[in-house]
């Protein structure tokens, strides 16, 4: 019962995949730092920026880490639905909020005084 | 012998793969359930994030070099799981656990550097009463460094039976739902780093 050498390993799929998946994440996670730290680029595509890379990674990660769609396919179905129900709520929250009269993303607490002084006459 | 036809030998390992199929799909569900919990906390962090009622904002607080360290070992501890577990699918239990071992320090090493840093902004007085913003960072980032300590113990008792007892089919069963745990956790972070620590540092 010899063991099999380690470089035969080395050529096996699943270990090309967390190689892989690792130096993907590795890429992203420094190029978005790079890009924030050296302020590339105006605050605004900044923020997409991020976002595109954090999406990037999240896909990498699933693939490569969680091998999602590899398996069971209740996995995938479940991993879907859940993402619609995160994006509800995330992206629902924010709608809300950002359209309340008094709401909390562009008013600082003096200008939202100021605003209920001027219109509500509180 | 009769006793141990290889039909039986068969059917039985088919039914220990069906039991960990099951609890696997289990698992998944639960961190599922666990994103929407995070997903609910991202919402609540973005909508707070600009109330920091004349306190610090994130570019104020936010050591941008440290926090990437952060990541990185939280990024090669979620690579070094993975490791782990094709080790431990190979067979080669020592490799399993050094792996594990090399995962748990990197996960130590990970929640020391948080505490630090929370230990810090309290220590300047912008703990989690000073501002809105301040408490939803503090609840966001520190449910995810429970998780990451609950994650170590668990790993630790993964250890610890991998040790002490002999390589069994339900120690693979373990491992491998541990590092989905350690995985995600990972993931989760990523948000972690890009939505607090990235784009706070811009306001």
């Amino acid at each position: 019962m010899k063991k099999p050498q380690l470089e035969t390993r080395h050529h096996h799929p699943a270990y090309k995949s967390y190689v892989v998946g690792f130096i993907l994440s590795v890429i992203t996670t420094v190029t978005a730092y790079f890009f924030v730290v050296n302020r590339l680029l105006p605050t605004e595509a900044l923020i997409y920026i991020i976002l595109i890379l954090a999406i990037i990674q999240l896909v990498v990660q699933m693939v490569f880490f969680l091998h999602i769609g590899r398996g069971s396919r209740w996995k995938t179905l479940t991993f879907v639905f859940t993402l619609l129900v995160v994006l509800i709520i995330v992206i629902g929250t924010l709608w809300i909020m950002h359209n309340l009269d008094y709401n909390m993303m562009h008013m600082s607490p003096d200008e939202v005084h100021t605003y209920m002084e001027q219109h509500e006459g509180i | 012998m009769s006793h141990h036809s290889p039909i039986v030998d068969i059917s039985r390992q088919k039914a220990e793969q069906e039991t960990l199929q099951r609890k696997s799909i289990g698992f998944w569900i639960y961190l599922m359930t666990d994103c929407v919990l995070f997903a609910t906390l991202f919402a609540v962090f973005a909508v707070l994030r600009p109330g920091t009622a004349g306190g610090p904002s994130g570019a104020d607080i936010f050591d941008l070099p440290f926090v990437l360290v952060e990541t990185m070992v939280l990024l090669v501890s979620s690579f070094t799981v993975g490791l782990g577990l094709l080790a431990a699918r190979y067979g080669y239990k020592r490799q399993a656990i050094a792996w594990l071992v090399v995962t748990f320090l990197l996960g130590i090493t990970f929640l020391v550097m948080e505490i630090s840093e929370f230990r810090h902004l309290i220590a300047e007085g912008d703990g989690w009463q000073r501002s809105a913003f301040l408490s939803s960072y503090f609840t966001l980032v520190a449910t995810h460094g429970l998780h990451i300590a609950v994650g170590l113990l668990w790993m630790l008792v993964v250890i610890i039976r991998l040790i002490r007892f002999n390589f069994k089919h339900t120690d693979l069963g373990r491992l491998s739902l541990l590092s989905l745990f350690w995985h995600f956790l990972d993931v989760i972070w990523i948000f972690i780093f890009s939505i607090v620590y990235l784009m706070g540092s811009l306001s």
